[in-house]
C-alpha cells in the first residue's frame, strides 16, 4: 500500500500547509478604519484567452490601486479587490460568482467577467443577487434595453451596434449603400454564442442592403481555419467580417488568409479579437488589417500616462502588470476604462444616495451606473480619457451606451487609427429597435413586466 | 475492528443479498444520507450552489461514464454530447408540452438521451477498445453541431442560448439554493442505488462478462447486442439526466458549446480517478476533478495573496493539480474507490496487522 505509505510520511507537510491556511485566512479581516468597497475581479489569466484577461484585468486591478493611491479612495472610501480564476469555463465561472458574492461582511456590488459565455451564465441570477452585471461591450446584447434588464449595462457599445458600424464602414469605403447590392460578406466566426450574437442585425442588413452574406463557422479553438478560408476564397468575398477570440484563433486566421492570398486589408476583426496579441500572433501577414475598437489604445492619454507615473515608473513595483510594457495596449486600456466606470459609478451612487465617504450597497449601485454620463468634456478631461472613449450617456432605457467606435488598422507595429470620428450605425434607430424587439421578446417569454422609463 | 465481520449471521436468502451486507456500511450509509439531506441548514448558498449541486450533478454523469466504461468496457467519449442531449431536451419538453410536471420532462430527457445513445452505441458492435472510443467522439461532435444547426432546439434564440426554465414540483417552485439541492440529492441517490443495484445484478454481471471477455460471453449465451446496447442507453440515460439538471439546477443559462469535448474528457478523467466500475468512485472522481481545482485557487490565493502575481499563481495551480493526477495514477492507478477498499480492509483488522 504505497499511498497510505506516502500519505503518513507527508502528513507533516499536510499538516503544516493547513495550519498555514488557517493562519492566512484568520489574519485576513484586517482592522479596517477607512471605509471599504470591495470589488470581485473573475480574472481569466490561463488559458486561451489568457493575453485578453491578464491586460483586460491588469488595467482593472491597476486603477483600483492608482484611485486609492493617488486619491486616497473614491471621497475616502478604499477599493479593494478578491480575485477569481474562471479560466473562460462558465461554470467555473458562476462558481467564481457565488464564491465572491461575500467578502466578510460586504455583498459585490459588480460583476464583470469578461466573456460572453460567463455574462450568460449569471445573467440569470444578477437581478435576484442585486448585483449590476457589467458586460462592456460583449455579452447578451438585447440586455441594452434596461426596461427588460435593469441589472445588465453594456456601457459602452454592443455587438449588434458594431456590426452594423463595421458594415457602415465598409459601405463607405464602397462608395455607399447602393454599391452593397450583390457584394460578398462572409461573416467568419467562432462558432459559439459569442460568434453568433452578431448575426440578427447582420442579416437583417445584408437583405436590406441586398449583401449577399455568408455565415462560416470555426469550431473553437479555432487552430484550423484552412478549409474556411478556401471556402471564402471560392465564394470570391469583398470583406470578411472576422469574429473570433484568443490570440491562436486570431493569428491562425491571419496567416490562413494570407496562404490562400485574401487581402488583409479587407478583414475587420472585432474588438475582443483584436488587439496588438492577436495580430503579433499573425506575424508579417498581420499588416493592414483592420480592426474595431471601443477603447483607444496608447498612452498618450494623461489616465494612462499617469497609471504609468504612479506605478510603474521608476522600480514602483505597484502594478499590476508582469510585462509593464503592455501598459497602454488595447485591452489593458480597456480594463482600467472598465474600472472607470466602476469608480464613476460608485462615486454617482454616494452622490445620489446621500452616502458621500461610506459605502455603498447593490441597489445603490445600480441606479450610480445608470447615471453614468460622459458627455461632458469638463469631465472627460478631468479623469484624463478625454478622447480615449466615445462620450455617452446611460438612462433608464438605454443600457448600451455610445454604440460608436473607432477603425484601427495594425501597421506592422501598432495600430494607426483611420477614421477620423466615432463612427456607429448607419441607421442607429434600426438597431435600436432590433434590441428592444428581442428584448420584448425575452420579457414576453419569461413573464418579466417592462420597468416603466421615461426616457 | 471497524469492520468486525463477526456475529453478524445471515440466515436467508433475503439477507445475504441486500445491498448493504455489513452493519456498518447500513449505520454509515444512513449517516451519509442524513448529513446530504441536513446539510443545506448548515452550509451557505455559495456551498450549495457553487460545490454541492454541480458536484452531485457530475457524480450522476460520471456514474453514467462509469457504467458504460467500468462496467461494460465500452471506451467512450460523448458523455458531454448526451448531457448537451438531456438539456435541450428538457427545456423543449417544459416550453412545449404544457403542464409537464418537471421530474417527468427530466426523465423523458433522460430516455431522449438513452435513445441517441443507442444509435452511437452501434458502432460498438463491430469495432471496441480505442477505436469505439474514436466512433463515440462523433456523437460529441454532432449532437453539438446539430444543436447549434437547427434553431427549433434553442426556439431560435438568436445567440443560441437557452434560458431554462424555473423547477416546478407540484405546484411548488424550487428557487433557493437549498431546495433545489434537495431536487438533485432526491434525483442523484435513486438512480445512483439504481445504477448499484444493477451493476450487481444479473444486468451488471452481463455488462461485466461483455468488458472482460466478450466472446466468452457470447459463447454462454449473452447476446452481445442487447447486453452492449443496453450499457449504452443506461449510460446515457444518466448523462441525459445530468445534463438536465446542469442546465436547470445549475447553470440556468447554457448554450450547446457548455458541452465541449473538454467536459467530455474531464468525466473520463472523474471516472479513472474515482475508480472504474465501481459506484462510490463515480462520486469520489467527480469530486476530485471538480473540487480540487477550487481548492487549489481557494488555497494559493489565501496563502500568497497579493504578493505573488497572479498569473503565476493561476499556473502554479494548474501544474499542482496535473502533478496531483500524474502521481495519483502511479500509486493508485485503481482510482480513489480502491483506496477506500483499502482502508476497508485495513481497518477490519486494526490494532492488529499481520
Amino acid at each position: 500500500m504505497p499511498i497510505s505509505k506516502v500519505l503518513c510520511r507527508k502528513l507533516s507537510g499536510i499538516a503544516a500547509a493547513g495550519a498555514l491556511l488557517t493562519a492566512a485566512t484568520v489574519s485576513t479581516p484586517a482592522m479596517a478604519q477607512q471605509p471599504e468597497q470591495y470589488f470581485p475581479v473573475a480574472s481569466m489569466r490561463v488559458g486561451p484567452y489568457n493575453a485578453m484577461g491578464t491586460g483586460i484585468f491588469g488595467g482593472v486591478i491597476d486603477y483600483l490601486n492608482y484611485v486609492n493611491i493617488k486619491h486616497g479612495g473614491v471621497n475616502g472610501v478604499k477599493l479593494v479587490y478578491e480575485e477569481c480564476e474562471t479560466e473562460y469555463n462558465a461554470a467555473r465561472s458562476v462558481e467564481c460568482y457565488q464564491r465572491l458574492l461575500h467578502r466578510g461582511d460586504q455583498k459585490m456590488l459588480l460583476w464583470d467577467p469578461y466573456g460572453t459565455p460567463l455574462a450568460y451564465a449569471v445573467i440569470g441570477r444578477v437581478a435576484a443577487d442585486n448585483v449590476v452585471l457589467a458586460q462592456a461591450g460583449y455579452g447578451r446584447t438585447d440586455a441594452a434595453d434596461g426596461r427588460v434588464w435593469p441589472w445588465v449595462f453594456g456601457a459602452t457599445a454592443n455587438y449588434w451596434s458594431q456590426i452594423a458600424m463595421k458594415l457602415n464602414f465598409i459601405q463607405q469605403k464602397e462608395g455607399g449603400i447602393d454599391k452593397m447590392k450583390g457584394k460578398t460578406i462572409v461573416h467568419l466566426h467562432i462558432d459559439t454564442a459569442y460568434g453568433r450574437e452578431p448575426l440578427p442585425a447582420m442579416r437583417q442588413i445584408a437583405k436590406d442592403w441586398g449583401i449577399n452574406l455568408i455565415e462560416i463557422p470555426i469550431a473553437p479553438p479555432g487552430l484550423e481555419q484552412q478549409s474556411q478560408w478556401l471556402q471564402i476564397r471560392q465564394a470570391k468575398a469583398d470583406w470578411v467580417t472576422f469574429w473570433g477570440a484568443g490570440a491562436g484563433m486570431s493569428g491562425t486566421a491571419l496567416t490562413t488568409a494570407a496562404r490562400v492570398g485574401f487581402p488583409r486589408n479587407k478583414i475587420i476583426f472585432v474588438t475582443f479579437g483584436g488587439a496588438e496579441e492577436d495580430m503579433i500572433a499573425g506575424g508579417a501577414q498581420a499588416k493592414d488589417t483592420n480592426v474595431v475598437a471601443m477603447v483607444l489604445p496608447g498612452k498618450q492619454w494623461p489616465l494612462i500616462a499617469d497609471i504609468e507615473k504612479v506605478l510603474y515608473s521608476g522600480g514602483a513595483g505597484k502594478g499590476n502588470m508582469q510585462n509593464p510594457n503592455r501598459v497602454g495596449t488595447i485591452y489593458y486600456n480597456r480594463g482600467v476604462i472598465a474600472a472607470v466606470n466602476y469608480v464613476e459609478a460608485l462615486r454617482n451612487a454616494q452622490r445620489i444616495h446621500n452616502k458621500v465617504g461610506k459605502p455603498v450597497n447593490g441597489a445603490e449601485f445600480r441606479d450610480g451606473y445608470e447615471a453614468l454620463d460622459y458627455t461632458n468634456e469638463a469631465r472627460r478631461k478631468e479623469l484624463g480619457i478625454n478622447g480615449m472613449l466615445p462620450p455617452y450617456k446611460l438612462s433608464c432605457r438605454n443600457h448600451e451606451g455610445a454604440g460608436t467606435f473607432h477603425m484601427m488598422q495594425w501597421d506592422g507595429t501598432k495600430f494607426q487609427i483611420t477614421t477620423k470620428d466615432w463612427i456607429g450605425p448607419n441607421d442607429p434607430k434600426m438597431i435600436r429597435a432590433l434590441i428592444e424587439e428581442s428584448a420584448e421578446k425575452y420579457a414576453k417569454e419569461n413573464n418579466i413586466t417592462l420597468r416603466d422609463c421615461p426616457n | 475492528m471497524f469492520y468486525r465481520e463477526a456475529g453478524q449471521f445471515r440466515t436467508s436468502y433475503a439477507q445475504d443479498s441486500q445491498i448493504f451486507p455489513l452493519r456498518q456500511d447500513r449505520l454509515g450509509m444512513t449517516i451519509i444520507l442524513l448529513i446530504a439531506v441536513l446539510i443545506p441548514f448548515g452550509a451557505n448558498a455559495y456551498w450549495l450552489s457553487a460545490i454541492l449541486i454541480p458536484w452531485l450533478i457530475l457524480s450522476l454523469v460520471a456514474l453514467g461514464q462509469n457504467i458504460l466504461m467500468g462496467y461494460a468496457g465500452q471506451l467512450s467519449l460523448g458523455s458531454a454530447g448526451f448531457m448537451a442531449v438531456g438539456a435541450f431536451a428538457c427545456y423543449n419538453f417544459i416550453l412545449r408540452v404544457p403542464d409537464i410536471p418537471f421530474v417527468v420532462a427530466v426523465v423523458l430527457s433522460g430516455i431522449c438521451a438513452a435513445m441517441v445513445g443507442i444509435v452511437f452505441g452501434l458502432p460498438s458492435l463491430r469495432i471496441r477498445g480505442l477505436y469505439l472510443a474514436v466512433a463515440t467522439l462523433a456523437s460529441q461532435f454532432f449532437i453539438v453541431w446539430s444543436l447549434d444547426k437547427f434553431g427549433w432546439f434553442k426556439n431560435y434564440d438568436p445567440a443560441g442560448v437557452i434560458t431554462a426554465q424555473k423547477i416546478i414540483i407540484l405546484g411548488h417552485e424550487f428557487v433557493s439554493p437549498r431546495e433545489k439541492y434537495w431536487v438533485v440529492l432526491a434525483i442523484v441517490v435513486v438512480l445512483a442505488l439504481l445504477a448499484k443495484n444493477m451493476a450487481r445484478g444479473s444486468v451488471g454481471r452481463g455488462w461485466m462478462a461483455v468488458r472482460d471477455m466478450d466472446v466468452a460471453a457470447e459463447v454462454m449465451g449473452l447476446s452481445l447486442l442487447r447486453t452492449k446496447l443496453q450499457a449504452f442507453a443506461i449510460s446515457s440515460f444518466y448523462c441525459g439526466v445530468g445534463g438536465a439538471l446542469y442546465a436547470f439546477a445549475y447553470l440556468q443559462t447554457v448554450e450547446p458549446s457548455a458541452f465541449t469535448i473538454d467536459l467530455s474528457f474531464r468525466i473520463l478523467f472523474m471516472v479513472i480517478i474515482g475508480g472504474l466500475g465501481t459506484i462510490m468512485g463515480s462520486f469520489m472522481g467527480a469530486g476530485f476533478i471538480l473540487l480540487m481545482p477550487i481548492f487549489l485557487n481557494i488555497l494559493f490565493h489565501s496563502i500568497f495573496g497579493k504578493s505573488v502575481d497572479a498569473s503565476v499563481i493561476s499556473a502554479v495551480e494548474q501544474v499542482v493539480f496535473g502533478v496531483m493526477i500524474i502521481m495519483f495514477l502511479i500509486f493508485e492507478p485503481l482510482g480513489l474507490a480502491r483506496l477506500w477498499q483499502l482502508t476497508k480492509e485495513r481497518l477490519r483488522l486494526w490494532p492488529f496487522k499481520h
